[in-house]
């Protein structure tokens, strides 16, 4: 802000124009900072932010929405059309709830307004035109949704096995609907947090065993995610998240929330991983700006990039978050895709020196490490117990099925299996990543060493056309549209550094790497050439 | 090393109540899970008639699961669909899924009605789809008008994570508690003068806890009322197929297709096969609307919600099988019918009335104004507890649904086998001849504690109380073969 002038000064070397500006400014800089006496220091400053108030408040009721539209499948509408300026300004002084447009609510409006990140319209293309090897030979490869089809047949072996002995229960008993069809539990099932607990105890490794009672169920990680940070934040508030991260947290944490992420950038130079000394600057930053920072969302094992944060880097957040007295949410839906030999430590491990619980908070699911993500099984793990008291009943809104919540009580229950599972998950994992990291080598792609996920975090700096978003994002559609291959691009997770593409490739068998990498090598090759 | 937590550490919702425990309402859900009724081993206990869950037609379900085990997944048969069916994720949901549920809703209004199924939004239950349906219609602060007496929840499923405010339209026992054009106005006009901006109308038809259905009349005002407002219509229609007698259920859809002039994009419904199948477990809950913007707004909230794709499975199956559906739908509308009779008429012979225009729920609206000290609210709660500590049942008393003339109670009445609804009965009709005695001569009267906030009325309902009969464990789905 410049020097305050005296209200009378005018400038000395103006152009014409400017001098106009100045003498409009000058004068309105003495009103904002409240000199020139009583009644315009004050009571006019007062007078426009009442009726800047006024505006807000008549205006934010007539967002827009659209005329109805003749019924399409609504599932593509992400750019429906803008309610027209002028009509809002006409509304601008009439009365609460005269008759115009139909208003849906502002949350409603600027979702319908945003553009989807290319994460969600890659999802949808592929869905629309999949790749089959028999049926769709020439459809689009999905390397954009980490998901897992490499374990199916250890599942459907396991269910053919215990189908018949789940049948019949314990004890002979007869099965009654009574199970499954009336209302349970809203936060899970005491048995299925028991199996829960055990399975992410193998999962991690058997270092820690968990609390059953310090499980809340829920429809999924999605609705964890966002349960959690109802309990922990409030509108307005934010969260810090280390970059790139996963894309769907956009929408899981600020849909409905009205909490932001602030990111936190991380450099290949540091292979990506979280500094103490960023997270220290950003949450400056945040507070310059008067946000407040209620905790950090980190995930480990990380995606988009799969590797896991060194145990250093663990206690060194947990004395940042412990000194700022603040959150930290972690969520390690990866936990049991860790392929190489490197050690995890989970949260519940470092926990066990000495730090204040009451803090920290888990986010798990089975559709990563159990490959079901169809059944929306989510957890919360916390150490605090005003937060599971809340989480539990916010779980009425984002409860599990029944059925669902039965069948995985006896498959997770089956220890034998789910440790032989778990072992030739991450055997078959770690060969499929050997092999598609290999493949983009050989065509001049490097990749992040990663030691988790279903996916790897490939430069592609050298193949985009201008170095930037937009270069990345030509990239990207290149990639959708002509190689037919659908990845995600580093800007849908926030990377600060432009040509990173993460690629999922739990979904291939061995043999179709092959094919990707040829597409791939035909859009490599052109790019190169133009570049 | 000592840690001091910061008690301002947590959000503004988790130190509020908006959960609505906090209610003295939670006297009979303690009482219930203290000490519940069970016919051999706890015969004096508590006997839940609190919630609203249809348990009749049980066997029926059992009997179809067990001829069709390719429903699920988890059987032999059905193995093969194992893998796609629990990949999928997508939350529109599998095609068969709303494809059955669209025929499903339609067969219940006699097919006289259909549903387009890409309008169909999935969400956690009914309860999921209003607290949807509340972010994707209103901003915190502003306001949706419901007709009283209405559904407890729905003062913490429309509201606690909103922020979106109800207002209570009040209806007269003198005239059956219908809805009223003219009471509809003036709490809109009321809404108006506080300038609170109503955004819409949520009605709950058939009615909880009425049980009573929207004549075709009543209905075609409504739907011209918000159309003349520019306001939105909800209706939850969670009830519709369990309507047990004439006159037939009018769905708004129906209204919609007649000569009317009205704003498609105002009408919403909400639905779920909690009642009408007897699920609540499954948690499948319908978001229906007419509106674009809202259908993909609120898909893309579903995924706080979304349906397992094994239930998915099980209820598309299910629920495309005409046959058993039609039968499914007579055979319980027969069984609520009689079991409304019964209880009617148990409740007649001891003195009680109950709410005459009653044809649908799962429940009884019941007049206990008569056994009040005096017709307020604290003679109705007082009564209550009597009824909840000395009689042992849990019945709903009128104030928690915002009922205004005190003395109404609501009973439910599906969840229970005969026997233990005989038991309940003969309670009932022992206290009210016990009263009528006690009438005579006056009696030092009972003094409970609690204090009432008549400003705020309470809100309760916590549903995740099993039913007296749920036994243990095991999912039928998986043994389906025998």
């Amino acid at each position: 802000m410049t020097q305050p002038q005296t209200r009378d000064e005018q400038p000395t070397n103006p152009t014409r124009q400017k001098s106009t500006g100045m003498r409009l400014i000058v004068p309105l800089q003495g009103i904002v900072q409240g000199r020139g006496g009583l009644i315009l220091g004050t009571l006019i400053p007062c007078a426009l932010f009442y009726f800047f108030q006024l505006y807000t408040k008549r205006n934010r009721g007539n967002s827009s929405n659209t005329p109805s539209n003749p019924p399409s499948p609504s599932s593509s509408s992400p750019n429906l059309a803008e309610l027209p300026r002028t009509s809002s300004r006409l509304s601008l002084f009439s009365r609460v709830g005269s008759s115009g447009p139909v208003s849906v609510s502002g949350r409603a409006s600027l979702i319908a307004r945003e553009n989807d990140s290319p994460y969600y319209i890659g999802l949808e293309k592929v869905s629309k035109d999949p790749y089959d090897k028999e049926r769709n030979p020439d459809g689009i490869i999905q390397l954009g949704l980490s998901e897992n089809r490499l374990c199916f047949d250890l599942i459907e072996k396991w269910m053919v096995e215990n189908v018949r002995e789940a049948m019949v229960g314990r004890d002979g008993e007869h099965l009654s609907i009574n199970g499954i069809a009336a209302y349970q539990p809203f936060d899970g099932l005491m048995e299925l947090k028991v199996a829960v607990a055990g399975f992410m105890s193998q999962v991690m490794r058997k270092v820690v065993s968990l609390d059953p009672s310090q499980i809340v169920l829920t429809a999924g990680a999605t609705p964890a995610i966002e349960i959690l940070c109802f309990c922990l934040a409030d509108h307005g508030n934010a969260f810090l998240i280390p970059t790139p991260y996963y894309p769907g947290f956009d929408r899981d944490v600020r849909l409905r929330t009205g909490v932001e992420l602030i990111p936190v950038h991380c450099r290949s130079a540091d292979n990506f991983l979280l500094s103490v000394t960023a997270l220290e600057q950003a949450y400056n930053q945040a507070r310059k700006r008067g946000v407040k920072v209620r905790g950090i969302l980190i995930s480990n094992p990380s995606n988009p990039v799969g590797n896991i944060l060194p145990r250093e880097t663990l206690h060194n957040i947990l004395v940042f978050a412990q000194e700022k007295n603040i959150h930290i949410i972690c969520d390690e839906i990866f936990a049991g895709s860790v392929y190489r030999g490197e050690e995890f430590v989970s949260m519940p491990e470092i926990l066990m020196e000495e730090f204040d619980k009451n803090r920290v908070h888990i986010i798990y699911g089975l559709s990563k490490d159990l490959c079901l993500p169809g059944f929306r099984v989510g957890v919360i793990y916390s150490y605090n117990k005003n937060v599971l008291a809340l989480a539990k009943r916010l779980t009425r809104f984002s409860s599990i099925s029944a059925p669902s919540q039965r069948l995985l009580i006896s498959m997770l229950s089956d220890t034998k299996f789910i440790e032989e599972f778990i072992k030739t998950n991450k055997q078959r994992i770690q060969k499929l990543h050997h092999s598609f990291v290999d493949g983009l080598k050989q065509l001049g792609i490097q990749c992040i060493e990663s030691s988790a996920g279903f996916y790897c975090w490939a430069n592609m700096s050298e193949l985009i056309s201008s170095y930037g978003e937009k270069g990345e994002l030509d990239l990207w559609d290149k990639l959708l549209n002509i190689a037919k291959v659908n990845v995600t691009p580093g800007s849908a997770c926030h990377c600060i550094e432009p040509g990173w593409f993460r690629c999922c490739f739990t979904t291939l068998a061995l043999e179709d790497i092959p094919v990707v990498m040829k597409r791939i090598r035909k859009v490599a090759e052109t790019c190169k050439s133009l570049s | 090393m000592v840690f001091k937590l910061n008690s301002q550490l947590l959000s503004r919702i988790a130190s509020g109540n908006g959960h609505g425990e906090d209610s003295p309402y939670f006297d009979g859900w303690k009482a219930y899970e203290t000490d519940p009724h069970h016919p051999t081993e706890n015969p004096n206990g508590v006997i839940q008639m609190g919630l609203a869950e249809n348990q009749l037609c049980f066997d029926l379900i059992q009997d179809w699961l067990k001829k069709n085990p390719k429903a699920s997944i988890c059987t032999p048969e059905g193995l093969n669909e194992f893998r796609e069916i629990a990949i999928f994720q997508d939350y529109h949901g599998l095609p068969e899924f709303r494809n059955a549920v669209a025929n499903f809703m339609g067969k219940v209004r006699g097919n006289r009605v259909t549903y387009d199924p890409d309008r169909i939004v999935m969400s956690g239950g009914a309860t999921g789809a209003h607290e949807t349906i509340a972010f994707c219609l209103a901003d915190p602060g502003e306001a949706f008008l419901v007709p009283t007496p209405y559904y407890p929840g729905f003062d913490r499923d429309l509201r606690w994570r909103t922020g979106v405010k109800l207002i209570p339209v009040d209806s007269d026992s003198s005239n059956n508690f219908k809805v009223t054009i003219e009471a509809l106005e003036n709490a809109y006009e009321m809404a108006q003068l506080d300038n609170i901006k109503v955004k819409g109308l949520l009605i709950t038809n058939p009615s909880n806890p009425l049980g009573t259905i929207l004549d075709r009349e009543t209905l075609r005002s409504i739907v011209r009322f918000i159309n003349e407002k520019n306001i939105h219509l909800v209706c939850d229609e969670i009830y519709a197929a369990t309507v047990f007698s004439q006159p037939d259920f009018i769905s708004v859809a129906e209204i919609l297709q007649e000569d009317i002039e009205c704003n498609l994009d105002l009408v919403h419904v909400v639905y779920s096969l909690s009642k009408d199948m007897g699920f609540p477990g499954l948690r499948v809950g319908i978001i229906y609307s007419y509106n674009d913007a809202v259908v993909s707004c609120a898909r893309k909230m579903s995924s706080f919600g979304l349906v397992s794709t094994q239930t998915q499975y099980l209820v598309a199956s299910m629920l495309s099988d005409n046959e058993f559906v039609e039968k499914f739908i007579t055979e319980s509308k027969r069984r609520l019918a009689a079991r409304y009779r019964v209880f009617t008429h148990g409740l007649d012979q001891a003195g009680i009335k109950c709410l005459k225009t009653s044809n649908a729920g799962l429940f009884l609206w019941m007049d206990l104004s008569g056994l009040l000290k005096e017709q307020t609210v604290e003679a109705e709660m007082e009564l209550w507890r009597v009824i909840i500590h000395e009689v042992k049942l849990n019945v709903s008393p009128g104030c928690s649904f915002h009922c205004l003339k005190p003395g109404w109670f609501r009973v439910c009445f599906a969840n229970m086998d005969d026997q233990t609804m005989h038991v309940a009965l003969s309670r009932i009709k022992t206290f009210v001849n016990k009263e009528a005695d006690t009438k005579k001569k006056p009696k030092k009267s009972l003094r409970w504690q609690g204090s009432l906030k008549l400003l705020n009325p309470p809100r309760i309902y916590d549903d995740f109380i099993n039913s007296p009969h749920s036994p243990m464990p095991h999912s039928p789905l998986v043994r389906a073969r025998n």
